[in-house]
């Protein structure tokens, strides 16, 4: 349990800030006797913003809470900014992080679900000031001010002292963008983040998300949105059956798919 | 221009005028019920045995008075000692770690099978097991025995046990202690009627366990933990009656018993503790309605105007909207 059962990786050193953001190799995870994901390669650039495409079940969910270490991967390993995820290495051996440490590196990664998962005990306001007062312990008055811009930049501004109830389906994911952006991420990962959304309601999150984008943001989207991927995506990664089948251009991927399973896929969402 | 629909032009249908339905039962009820209330007034005032003036008059003597303070002080300290414990029992419960799951569960089982009245009696009686209760090096005069020391002691300080287990003691802890096993249970139902989604996203901020607990988890229980702890609180301000049978003489029922006895005016004095009880939880009534409402923040676009309305009108009772039983 106390260690990831792989071969100590030859000559890696990936440093802060020069290689890439994410880099993944051979991410292995089982529940119980079902392997989920059986070796997923990905490298995802700063600034660029990886749609993640598959079918249900395929893993794509499972993948991205491996990256901010919800799920313990079984072999593999995952480095966020040349850090490596959830485990020390030394002398070739890999030792568990404690609690603190993975809560330290997951500051640095943002994370957007499909149900949103706002603190419905705090109004907006208060849900993006939380992390950032209490785990960050930093200043009253600039979290707040930064907390006051970003719901602005959201389009909240009018709704700060709404209680999540009191919101939208969109206006919800939107606050969820802004309490994520909140400690100032290097890494934002979108689970499905318009799945949950009555259809008038995509556009606006999608809009956040694109302005994001545009700002420089590395994100890795879950998404059924072609269009989204298409437009505003700099790469696409088909995943099935826990491994990419596909990875590319979002353009000439949809376009002009080359394997059958990512062709039958299309086929079905388009 | 005419399309307006608060248009006077348009013709507004006559408002319905129909003979309601006849309810001739509920007439057949209040007569009964009537007549069932004049017979209960009449007994109250004329039976000679409740002796009202008697009451009043012994109702708020100062040892009495003492009594309350003492019931009262009771029921804070050992509801306090429930609360935490419970929470703490509760999250030993749900940790995994297997010992400290056992002890939970082994803690609950026990004070759960003891009734009450007997536990609060037998904690009166610990005295009897040791005469001074000390801290200190445990098995110090064994590990002193086994270096060959002679009555080595490693014992910082200590009480007399029959002064530290008076009968208050004993029966704050008798009643605290019993308390917790059902806390537990109440709390750890409130924390797994928390949704997962909220962890995660806790976690995914960068927040520890107890950061989560603490600040996210907890808060949300509360709507789930506090209609029941307020039912416990009310049922432990009647259970501090049974620590009279410690004794504890610094208790309401003791001090009503003991004047009701030494005066031969038992019945009216029961009157009196029945009436001190009324009073007294309908104040915890009115408390448990403001803590209800507190922690229904957040819950349901109208939850909080409507908990309100509710609450007034049913003095309290159940006014957390949409708040889940447990
Ligand atoms: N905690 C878990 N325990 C057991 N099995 C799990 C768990 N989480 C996910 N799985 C299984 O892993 C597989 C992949 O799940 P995952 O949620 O990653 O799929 P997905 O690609 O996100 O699908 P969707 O598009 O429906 O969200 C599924 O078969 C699912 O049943
Ligand atoms: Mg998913």
């Amino acid at each position: 349990m106390t260690q990831a059962s792989v071969p100590a990786q030859a000559g890696v050193p990936a440093q802060a800030g020069a290689g890439p953001m994410v880099r993944a190799e051979q991410v292995h995870k089982s529940f119980g006797s079902i392997e989920v994901l059986k070796g997923i390669d990905l490298e995802v650039r700063a600034g660029e913003v990886c749609c993640l495409l598959g079918p249900s079940g395929s893993g794509k969910s499972t993948f991205l809470r491996c990256i901010n270490h919800l799920e313990k991967i079984n072999a593999g390993r995952i480095w966020v900014d040349g850090d490596l995820i959830g485990y020390r290495e030394r002398g070739g051996k890999l030792h568990e992080m404690r609690e603190k440490e993975v809560a330290a590196q997951r500051q640095a990664i943002g994370m957007v679900f499909q149900r949103f998962n706002l603190f419905p005990h705090k109004t907006a306001l208060e849900n993006v000031t939380e992390a950032p007062l209490l785990v960050r312990r930093e200043k009253r008055a600039e979290v707040r001010d930064r907390a006051v811009a970003l719901l602005e930049r959201v389009g909240l501004g009018d709704k700060m002292s709404n209680y999540p109830s009191q919101l939208s389906g969109g206006q919800q994911q939107r606050v969820a963008i802004a309490r994520a952006l909140a400690m100032q991420p290097k890494l934002m990962l979108f689970d499905e983040p318009t799945s949950a959304l009555d259809p008038e309601l995509v556009g606006e999150v999608l809009d956040v998300m694109k302005d994001l984008a545009r700002d420089g943001m590395t994100m890795i989207v879950v998404t059924h949105e072609i269009g989204f991927a298409r437009e505003v995506g700099d790469s696409l990664v088909f995943i099935d059956g826990g491994v990419v089948v596909e990875h590319g251009n979002p353009r000439e991927v949809i376009a002009n798919p080359q394997h059958d399973r990512t062709k039958a896929f299309l086929a079905k969402v388009l | 221009m005419s399309l307006d629909t608060d248009s006077p032009e348009r013709a507004r249908p006559e408002p319905i005028q129909a003979v309601p339905v006849r309810h001739p039962g509920r007439w057949v009820a209040v007569a009964v019920i009537g007549v069932l209330v004049a017979m209960f007034v009449h007994l109250l005032v004329t039976n000679e045995a409740f002796n009202w003036s008697f009451m009043v008059d012994n109702m708020f003597r100062p040892p009495i008075m003492a009594g309350v303070r003492g019931s009262i002080a009771l029921l804070v300290t050992s509801m306090l000692i429930g609360i935490v414990l419970g929470i703490l029992l509760a999250i030993m419960r749900l940790s995994g770690n297997p010992i400290l799951r056992g002890v939970a569960w082994a803690y609950t089982w026990f004070f759960r099978a003891v009734p009450r009245l007997v536990l609060a009696i037998l904690f009166g009686n610990l005295g009897m097991l040791w005469s001074r209760i000390e801290f200190g090096l445990p098995f110090d005069r064994q590990i002193g025995a086994l270096f060959g020391v002679q009555d080595f002691e490693a014992r910082l300080f200590g009480f007399s046990a029959t002064d530290l287990l008076t009968g208050f003691v004993a029966g704050m802890l008798a009643l605290g202690l019993s308390e917790a096993a059902y806390m537990a249970e109440i709390v750890r139902a409130g924390i797994q009627s928390v949704d997962e989604g909220q962890t995660e996203a806790a976690q995914a901020l960068g927040m520890t366990q107890g950061q989560i607990l603490r600040r996210i988890v907890l808060p949300q229980a509360m709507r789930v933990i506090v209609p029941p702890t307020g039912n416990e609180t009310i049922a432990m301000l009647k259970d501090t009656s049974l620590v009279a049978f410690v004794p504890v003489s610094t208790e309401l029922f003791f001090q009503i018993r003991a004047v009701g006895s030494r005066t031969f005016q038992v019945f009216p004095m029961l009157v009196a503790a029945t009436i001190w009880y009324l009073l007294l939880s309908s104040v915890l009534l009115v408390g448990q309605y403001y803590l209800e409402r507190h922690f229904a923040r957040g819950s349901g676009r109208a939850g909080q105007a409507r908990a309100r309305l509710r609450g007034m009108a049913v003095g309290g009772g159940g006014a957390a909207g949409g708040a889940g039983g447990v």
